[in-house]
């Protein structure tokens, strides 16, 4: 079978954040409206919707996702399936909505990601996100996320000299992209004092090592390349879409100091997409820890294992630098409402491929790559993106 | 009470006693116990295995935010150890005063994990201590 190339046309995002005026409709209704209008087409030219979520019901005892976003959005009774794969939940769907327009079934496709974190106490959000790991042997223990990102911390710092610093230094150079961000959750730089100094969480993760509980949506328009500059004039094409699983429980894997599902993804994803790692120079990788950003680094590819912390004291992750590593702050600076950031993470990559990022633009960005990670590395999708012209 | 103890119940040969599985078509062991092995997939032969509860700590992290169920405990040191036949597993360390590093030797005990409430059931489980 012929796969056909698929673009992004549309993309759209509500402004992240504890979002206390909007709820789950509201917030959908921000990001696929602003998508619609990217690709100047109406509600009713959709043929289908991926909608990622987590755990909307947990936070807000709605389910159903998919079909509410047709509905709010005002599409006319198409499909609308709900994809929930933890915190890469957003990027599957991504990857479901690529595979229906590559497949020929359908033309215009809608994937949208959204989550409402803050309607309940961060304790039962903590245990409503602890969904993503093994609920009998990890978080019946009292095993939170950050104590399995901690974990890894741990042992990368022991394997590889990695350091507290090197784990501040991510935080305080996605805080500084998400200072450019319009629609980031924080506006506040930070310095590696402030996060060496904020509150111990699971050593060696303190508060500030850790993406924020979040409101948000995200969306993106899917159309088949061949006929994508009907909707938008810089259309960006989907090199490659790609994605592996591992086992739920981070015990049981092969190495607590990478995600093996991400390495799987990323070869596939280079090998689909004709690149090599070293020619990217602007990526969205999944920092829901600080330490998950160095791993992300090694395990994409871009350094060397136990290299990467050190490039991000040197500075060689930030904007413009050798790569640009979470120009739209990332997790951490951004905001995290987990079925939305595998959505977002494409948003922030089509608009620095179009050029169009603003004071946060990376010079010259042709080719950008997602990375979305579910739980402690039990799902990993890799996107690759590239200007079509 | 939050939990049925049905849940608690029908793991207990694991949770009470480190009984886990051995692949008798690959030999591979399992803790906790699984229905099919990774390797062998539907080849699988798997029977019912007893682990020593002996291992080393291969890493570990203490946990000062915890969830609701555990604020009682917190803090509270979590590890995932190598058990001696294999497998790695996670669980509790408690601090008996010796030091707790990665590569330290640890053996299983049988503890109260948490208390449900005044009506609910006392959930038991293995941790594990430094020797």
């Amino acid at each position: 079978m012929t796969m056909r190339d698929v673009a992004v046309v549309g993309v759209g995002l509500s402004k992240f954040g504890e979002r206390w005026d909007s709820g789950l409709k509201e917030l959908m209704a921000e990001a696929g409206v602003a998508a619609l209008e990217d690709a100047s087409i109406t509600s009713n030219d959709v043929e289908m919707i991926f909608g990622g979520t987590m755990a909307s019901g947990s936070f807000t005892g709605q389910e159903h996702i998919a079909a509410l976003m047709s509905d709010q959005l005002g599409f006319k009774n198409i499909p609308a399936v709900r994809i929930e794969n933890a915190c890469a939940s957003g990027g599957s769907a991504l990857r479901l909505g690529y595979m229906a327009v590559a497949s020929g079934i359908h033309d215009i496709v809608v994937v949208g990601g959204v989550e409402k974190m803050t309607d309940v106490p961060s304790a039962e959000a903590g245990t409503a996100l602890g969904g993503a790991g093994d609920q009998e042997w990890e978080l019946f223990q009292g095993i939170t996320f950050p104590g399995l990102y901690a974990m890894m911390a741990k042992r990368h710092m022991h394997e590889y000299k990695t350091t507290e610093e090197m784990l501040a230094g991510v935080a305080v150079k996605n805080h500084a992209n998400a200072y450019l961000n319009k629609y980031a959750q924080f506006h506040k730089k930070l310095t590696i004092e402030e996060v060496l100094n904020s509150k111990m969480v699971s050593d060696p993760l303190k508060l500030f090592d850790c993406s924020p509980i979040s409101d948000g949506a995200a969306a993106l328009v899917l159309a088949p390349l061949e006929v994508a500059k009907k909707y938008n004039d810089t259309p960006i094409k989907i090199l490659a879409s790609e994605q592996a699983s591992d086992t739920l429980r981070l015990a049981e894997r092969e190495s607590l100091t990478g995600i093996k599902a991400t390495s799987l993804a990323a070869e596939k994803a280079y090998k689909r997409a004709k690149v090599k790692a070293n020619d990217i120079k602007l990526a969205e990788v999944h920092d829901c820890f600080t330490i998950a950003e160095i791993m992300a680094m090694e395990d994409l590819g871009f350094y060397e294992k136990g290299k990467a912390g050190k490039a991000v004291l040197d500075g060689e992750t930030a904007l413009n630098g050798k790569i640009s590593i979470n120009t739209s702050g990332g997790l951490k600076g951004c905001g995290h409402p987990v079925g939305a950031t595998g959505v977002k993470q494409a948003v922030e990559v089509v608009w620095q491929l179009r050029g169009e990022a603003g004071n946060r633009q990376v010079n010259g960005a042709e080719i950008g790559l997602t990375h979305n990670v579910g739980g402690s590395g039990a799902t990993a999708v890799v996107h690759i993106f590239g200007r079509s012209n | 009470m939050e939990k049925p103890s049905a849940s608690l119940w029908r793991k207990i040969g694991a949770r009470y006693n480190i009984i886990g599985s051995e692949c008798k078509t690959c030999g591979a062991k399992h803790f906790p116990p699984r229905i099919v092995c990774r390797k062998c997939g539907r080849e699988t032969k798997m029977v019912d295995k007893k682990f020593t509860g002996n291992g080393e700590v291969v890493s570990f992290t203490k946990i000062m935010v915890p969830p609701d169920m555990f604020k009682d405990e917190a803090p509270y040191i979590v590890g995932i150890i190598a058990l001696d036949e294999g497998p790695k597993v996670e669980g509790h360390i408690i601090d008996n005063g010796k030091a707790i590093e990665i590569g330290t030797k640890v053996r299983a005990v049988f503890r109260t994990m948490y208390v449900d409430g005044d009506e609910g059931p006392i959930y038991y489980h293995y941790k594990f201590e430094p020797v």
